[in-house]
């Protein structure tokens, strides 16, 4: 090992690339859930993130809310504004051919961005976190509370879905309506609503992702642009897997941190599509995707 | 007397393309009617048509006395017409036990739902070993099994089952409509019955309808049915020794 670098800085890099990914896998999760139900693919989805991060920045910097109560505000602003995004214009280009899809939320991500210029300016904001001042030492290892909130968040964002998709009535409607859209319907699932549902929901964990995401790299505007990393990791966890949307942005976090230190110069940006260009060559179906699909 | 359901002159198209060529029919409250017809006759999209997946050209589908044609499948079910449709369509994904709640997903009844999860146990025991399991590793006819619990998971007024005999074995066919037979009688269940397998349709139907080309072309009651000609020679594949030498130039369907 290089004369520095210590096991201490090994851990610190461990945390904060497992904090990173954690943040790429919700906005990956956020891809995900979107596809499974709708067959769409939401390339505004790091847009979305953006925006909630602003969305919340008013309530708690410009409106001086309690921390708390503007992330919470922040969720319920941005699902409803996922939610409307749907009915309002996703809705009205099912059944058109991908392609038109693709399109449309690739111009719904630009005019995010350029609407979050016009409204919160085009420089970088911070938003303070109650665990920017904290720090931990353990065993001589300096850890930001910042970074393991982030994990921890991650956690228990990842157990409450879980429960949410296996005991709820709605979570149950939502696995349906992706399995099957046909016989949801039959069931007397609202389809369409579900849907729109789907869209609030993964809005409102892109916001929780944004507001996490913050404190650790100021944003602007174009602090969406991450969202594409978010989509490499979809990809790595198999497009349709929601625990391999998570493991492919850890994965790609862990890979960028280490690769940024331990690496020549240059390979940081490029690490998460290297990953992504390696398992798919192992690995075409994704790490966690579904064996046999089409031979050609 | 008005009939629980009525179907009248419904013409429904896939694009250009019409698949059904204004049907009517009557579904009388409590009995068994069959629709049977070859590959390619209509019978799945008529179906459709009466679920809401369809919507029909012209003509109309009345149930207790209310039009329903054109109506999203989701408000059809909670009207209480539940289908089992072709080839299953399961919630592959989720356990046998999750697929015949979400059956359930109109009521909100809790008990009556857990007593109504009991009694489809209890007519296919088989599910039950495989309640926590994915419905998509079942046996095609397990996978039957579930979507047949599922529809009756809803508490059905109507039951529409598109061709349950579908590449079962003729063991299983005979357990299936013996299931099909008890859950009519036990609870009074409407039930329209499409097949291609005329026999078995036949045999448990107290009327029938035979389609061809997206056209009725004969109704009658399922023992007449079973006597006639026609549908002993097209549907059952039987040719009476007697009248061979007549039918040989003779050798049309009588309807046309
Ligand atoms: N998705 C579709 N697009 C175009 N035409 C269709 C489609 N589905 C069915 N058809 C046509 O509509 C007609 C009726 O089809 P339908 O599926 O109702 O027949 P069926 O009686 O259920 O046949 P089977 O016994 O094979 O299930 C057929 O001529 C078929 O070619
Ligand atoms: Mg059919």
């Amino acid at each position: 090992m290089h004369g520095g670098r210590s096991m201490a800085e090994f851990l610190q890099l461990l945390v904060n690339g497992l904090a990173v990914g954690c943040i790429y896998g919700l906005v990956a999760l956020g891809f995900v859930l979107i596809y499974k139900a709708g067959e769409v693919v939401n390339f505004a989805q790091g847009e979305m993130m953006m925006l909630g991060a602003f969305v919340a920045f008013t309530f708690i910097v410009q409106f001086g809310l309690n921390y708390w109560i503007g992330l919470a505000l922040a969720v319920v602003v941005m699902a409803a504004f996922g939610g409307l995004l749907d009915i309002v214009v996703v809705r009205r280009i099912i059944g058109q051919p991908q392609f038109s899809t693709v399109m449309l939320t690739i111009g719904l991500g630009v005019m995010m961005r350029s609407g979050a210029s016009m409204v919160w300016g085009p420089e970088t904001r911070g938003l303070p976190s109650p665990f920017d001042k904290t720090v931990l030492q353990i065993d001589g290892v300096v850890l930001s509370a910042v970074y393991l909130a982030i994990l921890v968040t991650t956690a228990l964002l990842c157990v409450f879905l879980l429960g949410f998709f296996r005991f709820t009535r709605v979570g149950l409607a939502m696995q349906a309506a992706s399995q099957n859209q046909l016989a949801a319907y039959c069931m007397g699932i609202p389809v369409k609503r579900v849907l729109s549902s789907v869209w609030a929901l993964s809005a409102g964990v892109a916001t929780i992702a944004g507001v996490m995401l913050a404190p650790i790299s100021l944003i602007d505007p174009n602090t969406g642009a991450i969202g594409l990393k978010a989509f490499a990791a979809a990809v790595i966890g198999g497009f349709g897997s929601i625990p391999g949307a998570v493991v492919g942005g850890i994965l790609i976090g862990l890979i960028e941190l280490f690769s940024g230190v331990y690496l020549p110069e240059g390979f940081k940006d490029t690490a998460a599509y290297i990953v992504l260009l390696a398992v798919l060559v192992v690995r075409p179906q994704g790490l966690f995707g579904a064996v046999g699909r089409k031979k050609v | 007397m008005s009939h629980l359901m009525e179907v009248r002159n419904i013409e429904t198209y896939y694009g250009p393309t019409m698949a059904i060529r204004g049907v009517s029919f009557d579904v009388s409250q409590g009995q068994i009617v069959t629709i049977l017809g070859a590959n390619g006759a209509g019978k799945t999209t008529i179906l459709k048509t009466i679920s809401g997946i369809m919507d029909p050209q012209k003509g109309s589908v009345s149930f207790e006395g209310r039009d329903i044609q054109r109506m999203d499948p989701d408000r059809v079910v909670r009207l209480g017409i539940s289908l089992v449709p072709e080839g299953r369509e399961l919630f592959p994904f989720l356990s046998v036990r999750e697929n015949l709640q979400l059956g359930a997903y109109t009521r909100h009844d809790h008990k009556a739902v857990a007593s109504d999860l009991e009694r489809v146990f209890e007519y296919f025991p088989s599910l039950k070993m495989r309640a926590s399991g994915p419905a998509g590793m079942l046996s095609g006819g397990e996978q039957q099994m579930v979507a047949i619990g599922r529809a009756l998971m809803a508490r059905p007024k109507v039951i529409l089952l598109d061709e349950p005999s579908l590449g079962l074995s003729p063991k299983l066919v005979k357990e299936i409509f013996e299931i099909i037979v008890r859950i009519n009688r036990d609870s009074g269940t409407t039930i329209v019955l499409v097949e291609q397998n005329a026999n078995v349709a036949l045999q448990v139907a107290h009327f029938g309808y035979i389609l061809e080309m997206g056209r009725i072309v004969m109704a009658d009651t399922g023992p007449a049915l079973l006597e006639k000609d026609d549908v002993r020679e097209f549907y059952l594949g039987i040719k009476d020794k007697g009248v061979r030498g007549v039918r040989r130039w003779k050798k049309r369907k009588t309807w046309r």
